[in-house]
């Protein structure tokens, strides 16, 4: 029984997904239905294999809770990732929600995590600098 | 999994297979029938919690069960209702969630539970975690009529 699998496909995600160099940047909104996160799941998906992405970078720091179906659309998400040759990290999560995932009994087994953006891009090997135009030489 | 001084409250179960439903005035109960409602009943139970003064990490706690026993009843019960209760008693401030479905009820409650069971394709974890996120917890089931889960959480311990 899946009531699901309709609005999944209804529905397309509103968080956009940028690119910076091989990685993918997106977030999750505080707000965010069941379907709407399968949703996304499945658009970084078909983006990794599109873009030919290495990494993608997903900042939770807005979600306020993730309960046992988030947290199976993110293993999800990073075993195709991993299959598709790109790493997924998660980044930012509140503290409250990290005590209550151990409580809940999820270790995001294969989920890749950082304490914020940043450090989740630094771990991509992303630098501000490789975005930058070459300086013009003298 | 009853608190001390605690009524335990094992639903009369009528041979209607209605079951008493310990609400106190309070309570208030809303609908689980679409996927919004799955959002809905988060906002209320996090507004709920954070009035009667839950920690940050208590609200995550108590809207985190809410949310997997409101999503059994909606995926596995085929849509139900959550009372949300708020407790406030000489003993202590807290909130009581009682999830209730007409669906095809739980064979073994016990079974259930255990951590990694599921007959879906979840990953199993929704009851048990549910249950170490409440200081009480009860499952009452008949199969074929539905399902009555109950969960108290205090403030203060
Ligand atoms: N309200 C309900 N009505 C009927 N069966 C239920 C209900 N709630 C739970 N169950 C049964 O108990 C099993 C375990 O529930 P639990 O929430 O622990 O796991 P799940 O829902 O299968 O997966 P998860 O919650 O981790 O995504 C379910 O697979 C289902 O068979
Ligand atoms: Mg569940």
């Amino acid at each position: 029984m899946s009531p699901y699998r309709e609005g999944a496909r209804a529905r397309v995600s509103t968080v956009p997904i940028l690119r910076l160099g091989d990685v993918l940047v997106t977030g999750l909104l505080g707000e965010l239905d069941d379907s709407s996160a399968l949703a996304l799941a499945e658009e970084l998906t078909a983006r990794i294999a599109q873009d030919g992405a290495r990494g993608v970078l997903l900042d939770i720091s807005r979600v306020d809770i993730i309960d046992s179906f988030v947290a199976r659309a993110l293993m999800e998400l990073s075993t195709m990732a991993q299959l598709l040759g790109a790493r997924v990290i998660v980044a930012g999560m509140r503290p409250p929600v990290a005590i209550t995932l151990v409580e809940l009994g999820i270790e995001l087994t294969g989920v890749e995590t950082a304490l914020n953006a940043e450090e989740g891009m630094a771990s991509l090997g992303w630098r501000q600098s490789d975005a930058l135009p070459a300086e013009p030489r003298a | 999994m009853t608190h001390p001084g605690e009524e335990a409250h094992h639903g009369g179960e009528s041979a209607d297979a209605g079951w008493a439903l310990e609400t106190s005035e309070a309570a208030r109960s809303y609908p689980v029938r679409t996927e919004a409602d799955l959002l809905t009943v988060r906002h209320a139970v996090r507004d709920a919690t954070e009035e009667l003064g839950f920690s940050l990490v208590d609200q995550t706690r108590v809207v985190t069960a809410a949310s997997e026993l409101v999503r059994n009843a909606y995926v596995h019960g085929g849509g139900g209702t959550l009372f949300i209760d708020p407790l406030r008693q000489a003993r202590g401030v807290g909130i009581r969630l009682v999830v209730t479905d007409e669906g095809p009820g739980i064979e073994d409650a016990r079974q259930a539970i255990v951590d990694g069971f599921t007959t879906g394709s979840g990953l199993g974890h929704g009851l048990g975690g549910a249950r170490r996120l409440m200081h009480t917890f009860e499952v009452h089931s008949v199969p074929g009529k539905g399902t009555m889960v109950t969960a108290v959480r205090w403030t203060d311990r």
